[in-house]
């Protein structure tokens, strides 16, 4: 990287520590801390759901040691799952929150469109918003005056400039905010996936506007995005964190397969399901691996390879069989997956691969439930052990942009008969 | 170009100033807001700043002034409560609304940084302004009586009127912001400040005179910072009353030890509370 470029960010051996919530405690001491957790307020918003118990009240390092700068000009893709320490990298960027240990060093005026909205009251019209939200994100009242035509027409609303915003639709709230936040004079833009809301056409226009940002104004950006098809349009230079550490920095197409796990450094995810499984009927799954994935992210055109180490002390004739179940976040049941039957050829630990493609997954974010069923001659299933939400999988639809297709299952096509 | 450090260590009494300058239009916004927002939807509008005080007073005339007989120093009862209304409410305003800082701020906290000051300087300003527009109320009936020859201004203390009103700004600001801090980690507190606050205002010379107490309680409500302040202005005013020097000084310092304390207990928590609340 050439060294006589302008350093917008730098960022040197940061690192973010919290403590781990609580949610549904079984213990005495988890009861308490969480009777302690409601009164404190709500619940700690880092908390991943489905996380262990018995974690409750560890610390937990969001990051971990982060270094990378970046130069005036460029525009960084940030990836990484869920937990990644992508957000809150952000959130130590916008000053949201104070690093644990770690430097950082900004040169210019940075400007988040996390922030989209902020300081927008209910009550006050969309034309005393603008000025509202623009203070509070740094902008002078001259400035917002000088650009107050060009916000209005770029939020294509108008005609309900002087109506209190509390009359708005989100669709138009969002429209507005994001006007403001568009017009910002900033060296450095840094932007989350806030695009969710408003209708496409918008959506486009703002991703238009970012690039326009970034390549005639020569700004700084910097983005997160699960979106990789964003990333690619966005992007010269991608960062994928991983568990709060960098494990990749430079290429973009290189980043995305080092996310999607083409390439197969590191180590697989593996899941410890000793503690989760009570083992009541002579089964015990032990572990689960995710074959060739350091991220548990996939297309639709591969297949879900998972090796699972259980002990099986069972008569060896018998037939068994795998079950997948997929839950949605919130915890609807989208889909089942049976095995066929399979007979363990003698007692005791045996390691067992299965592979499940997932061509008719549309995308998003499942959890996965994964058990181990008795087959009896008449095909019918008798559970032996069984493991909710064993682990996390996200499956990213292509393409992504069109924000037409629905669902999380992909239907095939409609016939026309005409 | 602007450049930001970002560092895991920092100053306690570092108090940004520089940057809360560069924010002084959003102090006047948030300032402004205050009064926008709460007479929205409203038939009388900011007239409610005026009924409110006026309704106050007049039912503390019934109460403290003809059925409990509270003595008034001779000065002309609705104007003796006017008074003692308009300046422990701005006391007591400033305590209340600083104590929700961080929790009535968190969604805005968490989205984006200014300096967090920002919120408690634009609050001593529309409490100012609130104070101003009931004082003038204050003003009208002063003048009736000064012309009547029932009130009679100690002249030369009438200069300690602003002193002392800036200094229960900043006490108020101090005590309420050491409640907002604390209550980002521990809710109950906000349950007791307005019954706190009710209690305070009867230890407080508001509805009676100083000279009204006597015996051991006297030392006692002497103790109280807020005694002095509100003696002397009612003393700067109406030429009534007696104020301890004592209990002057001991105010002041009371003053610069919650301001102190309050910025620094504030600076803290303002780096990381966005991960407690």
């Amino acid at each position: 990287m050439d060294e006589q470029r302008e350093i917008a960010i730098r960022i040197k051996g940061v690192k973010k520590r919290y403590r781990l919530g609580v949610i549904g405690g079984t213990t005495l001491r988890a009861e308490l801390q969480s009777r302690w957790a409601k009164r404190r307020g709500r619940e700690d918003p880092n908390i991943r759901i489905g996380a262990d118990v018995s974690r409750v009240g560890q610390e937990f390092w969001a990051l971990n040691g982060i270094d990378v700068t970046i130069f005036a000009g460029e525009r960084v893709g940030i990836i990484g799952c869920n937990g990644a320490g992508k957000s809150t990298l952000l959130k130590l960027l916008s000053r949201i929150t104070a690093p644990t240990e770690g430097e950082i060093d900004i040169t210019g005026r940075i400007s988040s469109l996390l922030e989209i909205g902020t300081g927008f009251h209910r009550e006050l019209t969309g034309r005393e918003n603008i000025y509202m939200n623009g203070a509070i994100l740094g902008m002078s009242r001259s400035e917002i005056d000088s650009k107050l035509d060009k916000i209005i027409e770029f939020s294509e609303i108008a005609e309900f400039i002087d109506t209190p915003v509390k009359r708005y639709s989100s669709g138009m709230y969002v429209k507005l905010a994001f006007a403001v936040a568009a017009f910002l004079d900033s060296e450095i833009l840094v932007m989350d996936e806030v695009l969710a809301v408003g209708d496409m056409a918008f959506q486009r226009k703002c991703l238009d506007k970012m690039r326009e940002a970034a390549d005639t104004e020569g700004k700084t950006v910097l983005y997160v995005s699960h979106n990789m098809d964003t990333i690619r349009r966005l992007c010269d230079r991608c960062i994928v964190l991983n568990q709060g550490r960098v494990i990749y920095d430079g290429d973009v197409e290189q980043a995305i397969s080092v996310y999607m796990n083409y390439n197969l450094d590191g180590d697989p995810v593996d899941i410890d399901l000793s503690g989760k499984d009570a083992g009541k009927n002579g089964v015990i799954m032990e572990r689960l691996v995710l074959t060739d994935k350091v991220t548990p992210v996939y297309v639709p055109e591969e297949l879900l390879r998972l090796r699972l180490t259980a002990v099986i002390d069972r008569k060896a004739t018998e037939k068994l069989c795998l079950r997948l179940t997929f839950r949605s976040q919130s915890d609807a049941a989208i889909a089942t997956s049976w095995s066929k039957p399979f007979v363990s050829s003698e007692p005791g630990r045996r390691e067992l691969d299965f592979a499940l493609p997932l061509s008719d997954f549309g995308g998003g974010k499942f959890y996965v439930s994964i058990g181990l069923y008795r087959v009896d001659e008449l095909g019918r299933h008798f559970t032996l052990t069984h493991i909710t939400r064993a682990f996390e999988l996200e499956i990213q639809s292509l393409p992504v942009w069109d924000t037409n297709t629905h669902g999380y299952i992909a239907l095939p096509d409609t016939e026309v008969w005409s | 170009m602007k450049h930001t450090h970002i560092s895991a260590e920092h100053d306690l009494f570092d108090l940004k100033l520089s940057e809360v300058r560069e924010y002084w239009e959003l102090i006047f916004l948030f300032t402004r807001r205050s009064f926008q927002v709460s007479y929205k939807q409203t038939i009388l509008g900011p007239l409610w700043l005026l009924i409110n005080p006026l309704l106050t007073s007049v039912t503390y005339v019934i109460l403290f002034g003809n059925i409990a007989k509270l003595s008034t120093e001779g000065v002309p009862q609705l104007l003796f409560y006017m008074a003692g209304n308009a300046v422990w409410g701005f006391f007591s305003g400033r305590v209340k609304e600083n104590s929700v800082t961080f929790t009535n701020n968190a969604y805005l906290f968490g989205k984006v940084y200014f300096p967090r000051l920002v919120i408690p300087i634009s609050d001593i300003l529309s409490g100012l302004v609130r104070f101003a527009i009931q004082m003038l109320l204050v003003l009208v009936l002063y003048i009736y009586f000064l012309l009547k020859g029932s009130v009679r201004p100690d002249l030369p203390m009438l200069l300690t009127v602003l002193p002392v009103i800036a200094e229960l700004g900043l006490m108020g600001m101090g005590v309420g912001i050491i409640i907002s801090s604390l209550t980002t980690k521990y809710r109950d507190l906000t349950v007791l400040v307005d019954f706190g606050l009710q209690l305070w205002m009867y230890a407080t010379p508001v509805v009676y005179p100083m000279s009204s107490v006597g015996g051991a309680l006297r030392t006692l409500f002497w103790l109280n910072p807020v005694t002095a302040p509100v003696e002397l202005f009612r003393l700067a005013l109406f030429g009534s009353g007696n104020v301890c020097v004592w209990s002057l000084v001991w105010s002041l310092v009371f003053t610069a030890a919650v301001v102190f304390f309050g910025i620094m207990i504030f600076n803290k928590v303002e780096r990381t509370f966005m991960d407690t609340v």
